[in-house]
């Protein structure tokens, strides 16, 4: 009984691959409610992020909202949704969008912070608009900080978007969902290896988008 | 003569509010003192050993990408259905968060400093527990206290793996027996409990440095932003 014996049983059996319960069915959902959540947890932490940090105002109002949202446990805000809202996305999407919205937040605002102020002067100086200064000079610099932030946000949201299936959805959750309640861990032991390829494969995209977005002359410092 | 109040805990989950809270207590903070020694071993390596630094901040973060259910699941299989095996995956968890601040704390601390200490007499050892780590006391706190609320957070998660979640436990009963006054109690009560963990961990740090300016809003980054430094001393490292 082990693991790896466990891991292959799973992909082997042809069963798993096809239809409404199969691998690329569940994966895909998986990738949606992902998605989803880490795109509107940066349309919200992003922007705010963004100008509470190139104006310097709201720190401390900003780091007590993200350590209260900290303090919330995802499981528990899961479960709570769902008892309140019902089977749906809505109860799903909030506990995963409230998790990754902190790190996007803070980080962002600290990232803008920590921007070198000579070349932010300069571009002042040279008779730049604040928008144009923020976009065209912090931005690109705090850009490393920022992927990180979001490489982060999005480990955690397909982390806990496993329990999801708990509260009746689909994704990768289901497979160790059901398989705990079916005794089957060939099905447990199959979809947290699935959970943990996309988490790492989350990892290299960030990591490659880091290569391709980040300017040559931030990189290396 | 079950009621629906905040703490009233149904009986199949054999224990009493408090005991919930003194069992999440305890299979939260384990893994934070675990993790503590090991991060300060592992840092203390990756300061003498430079080329050590890299493969230990990925190997921690390609580790904390993988989801806790389903390490909890996979470490049934040796562990059974324990406390152990939720405690286990949270204590390598919080090596993502403690080795960068401690190395980060460690190498903040000036050459000078340094210079001083070793001129005084100071051996390599005595030099690491009286100088370098009281110097880095806040960016190790500042590291425990993201790494205590996050495990406070997920030890709910074991819940799912047969009633091994704490309060968390309270979450899967809410669902079974429908009553969601079960839930709030467990999200608020584990949310209290962060707080109050984070608390501590603020003024633990505060009585470890008394020469730190206290009081005003105008001092470091970290105490303008507590937690962010944390995320970004994690970005960099990772990004680096």
């Amino acid at each position: 009984m082990n693991v790896l014996h466990f891991i292959s049983a799973f992909f082997g059996d042809g069963a798993h691959w096809h239809g409404y319960d199969g691998i690329p069915q569940r994966l895909w959902e998986h990738v949606q409610y992902s998605l989803a959540a880490l795109g509107i947890a940066a349309a919200i932490g992003l922007p705010v992020g963004l100008v509470t940090g190139h104006t310097g105002r709201g720190g401390n109002a900003l780091g007590m909202v993200a350590n209260a949202a900290r303090s919330l446990p995802s499981f528990g805000l899961l479960v709570l949704m769902f008892l309140a809202f019902g089977i749906g996305l809505t109860p799903v999407m909030i506990p995963l969008v409230v998790l990754a919205i902190p790190p996007i937040l803070v980080t962002t605002y600290e990232a803008v912070r920590s921007v070198d102020p000579s070349p932010v002067d300069a571009a002042r100086g040279l008779g730049m608009h604040e928008a144009k200064i923020l976009l065209r000079v912090e931005l690109p610099v705090a850009l490393p900080m920022i992927l990180g932030a979001l490489r982060t946000a999005a480990i955690q949201i397909i982390s806990t978007a496993t329990i999801a299936a708990y509260v009746s959805l689909g994704g990768l959750g289901r497979f160790v969902i059901d398989g705990l309640y079916q005794r089957d861990y060939e099905k447990v032991v199959g979809g947290a290896t699935l959970v943990a390829a996309l988490a790492l494969l989350t990892l290299g995209t960030f990591w490659l988008a880091g290569r391709l977005a980040v300017s040559p002359g931030v990189r290396r410092r | 003569m079950s009621g629906d109040g905040f703490f009233d805990v149904p009986s199949d989950l054999q224990h009493s509010y408090l005991g919930l809270v003194a069992l999440h207590l305890q299979e939260a903070l384990i893994p934070v003192a675990g993790g503590l020694v090991l991060a300060l071993l592992l840092a203390q390596l990756c300061v003498r050993y430079g080329w050590l630094y890299p493969p230990v901040l990925w190997g921690t973060t390609i580790f904390y990408a993988i989801p806790s259910l389903a390490i909890f699941v996979i470490l049934i299989d040796y562990t059974g259905q324990s406390r152990t095996t939720v405690m286990i995956p949270l204590t390598l968890y919080t090596l993502v968060v403690l080795v960068p601040a401690i190395v980060d704390g460690i190498r903040s601390v000036p050459e000078e400093t340094q210079a001083a200490a070793t001129a005084m007499g100071f051996g390599a050892w005595r030099r690491y527990l009286r100088v370098e780590l009281p110097i880095a006391v806040p960016a190790i706190f500042a590291g425990l206290r993201g790494a205590t609320a996050a495990s406070i957070s997920l030890v709910s998660v074991g819940a799912l793996i047969g009633n091994q979640g704490a309060l968390g436990n309270m979450l899967t009963d809410a669902m079974f027996y429908h009553r969601p006054m079960l839930a709030v109690s467990s999200v608020v009560t584990t949310a209290v409990l962060a707080v109050l963990a984070d608390a501590l961990l603020v003024l633990g740090r505060n009585l470890l440095t008394p020469w730190l300016p206290r009081g005003g809003r105008s001092g470091t980054p970290a105490a303008v932003l507590p937690g962010a430094r944390t995320d970004t001393r994690e970005k960099l490292g990772s990004s680096r």
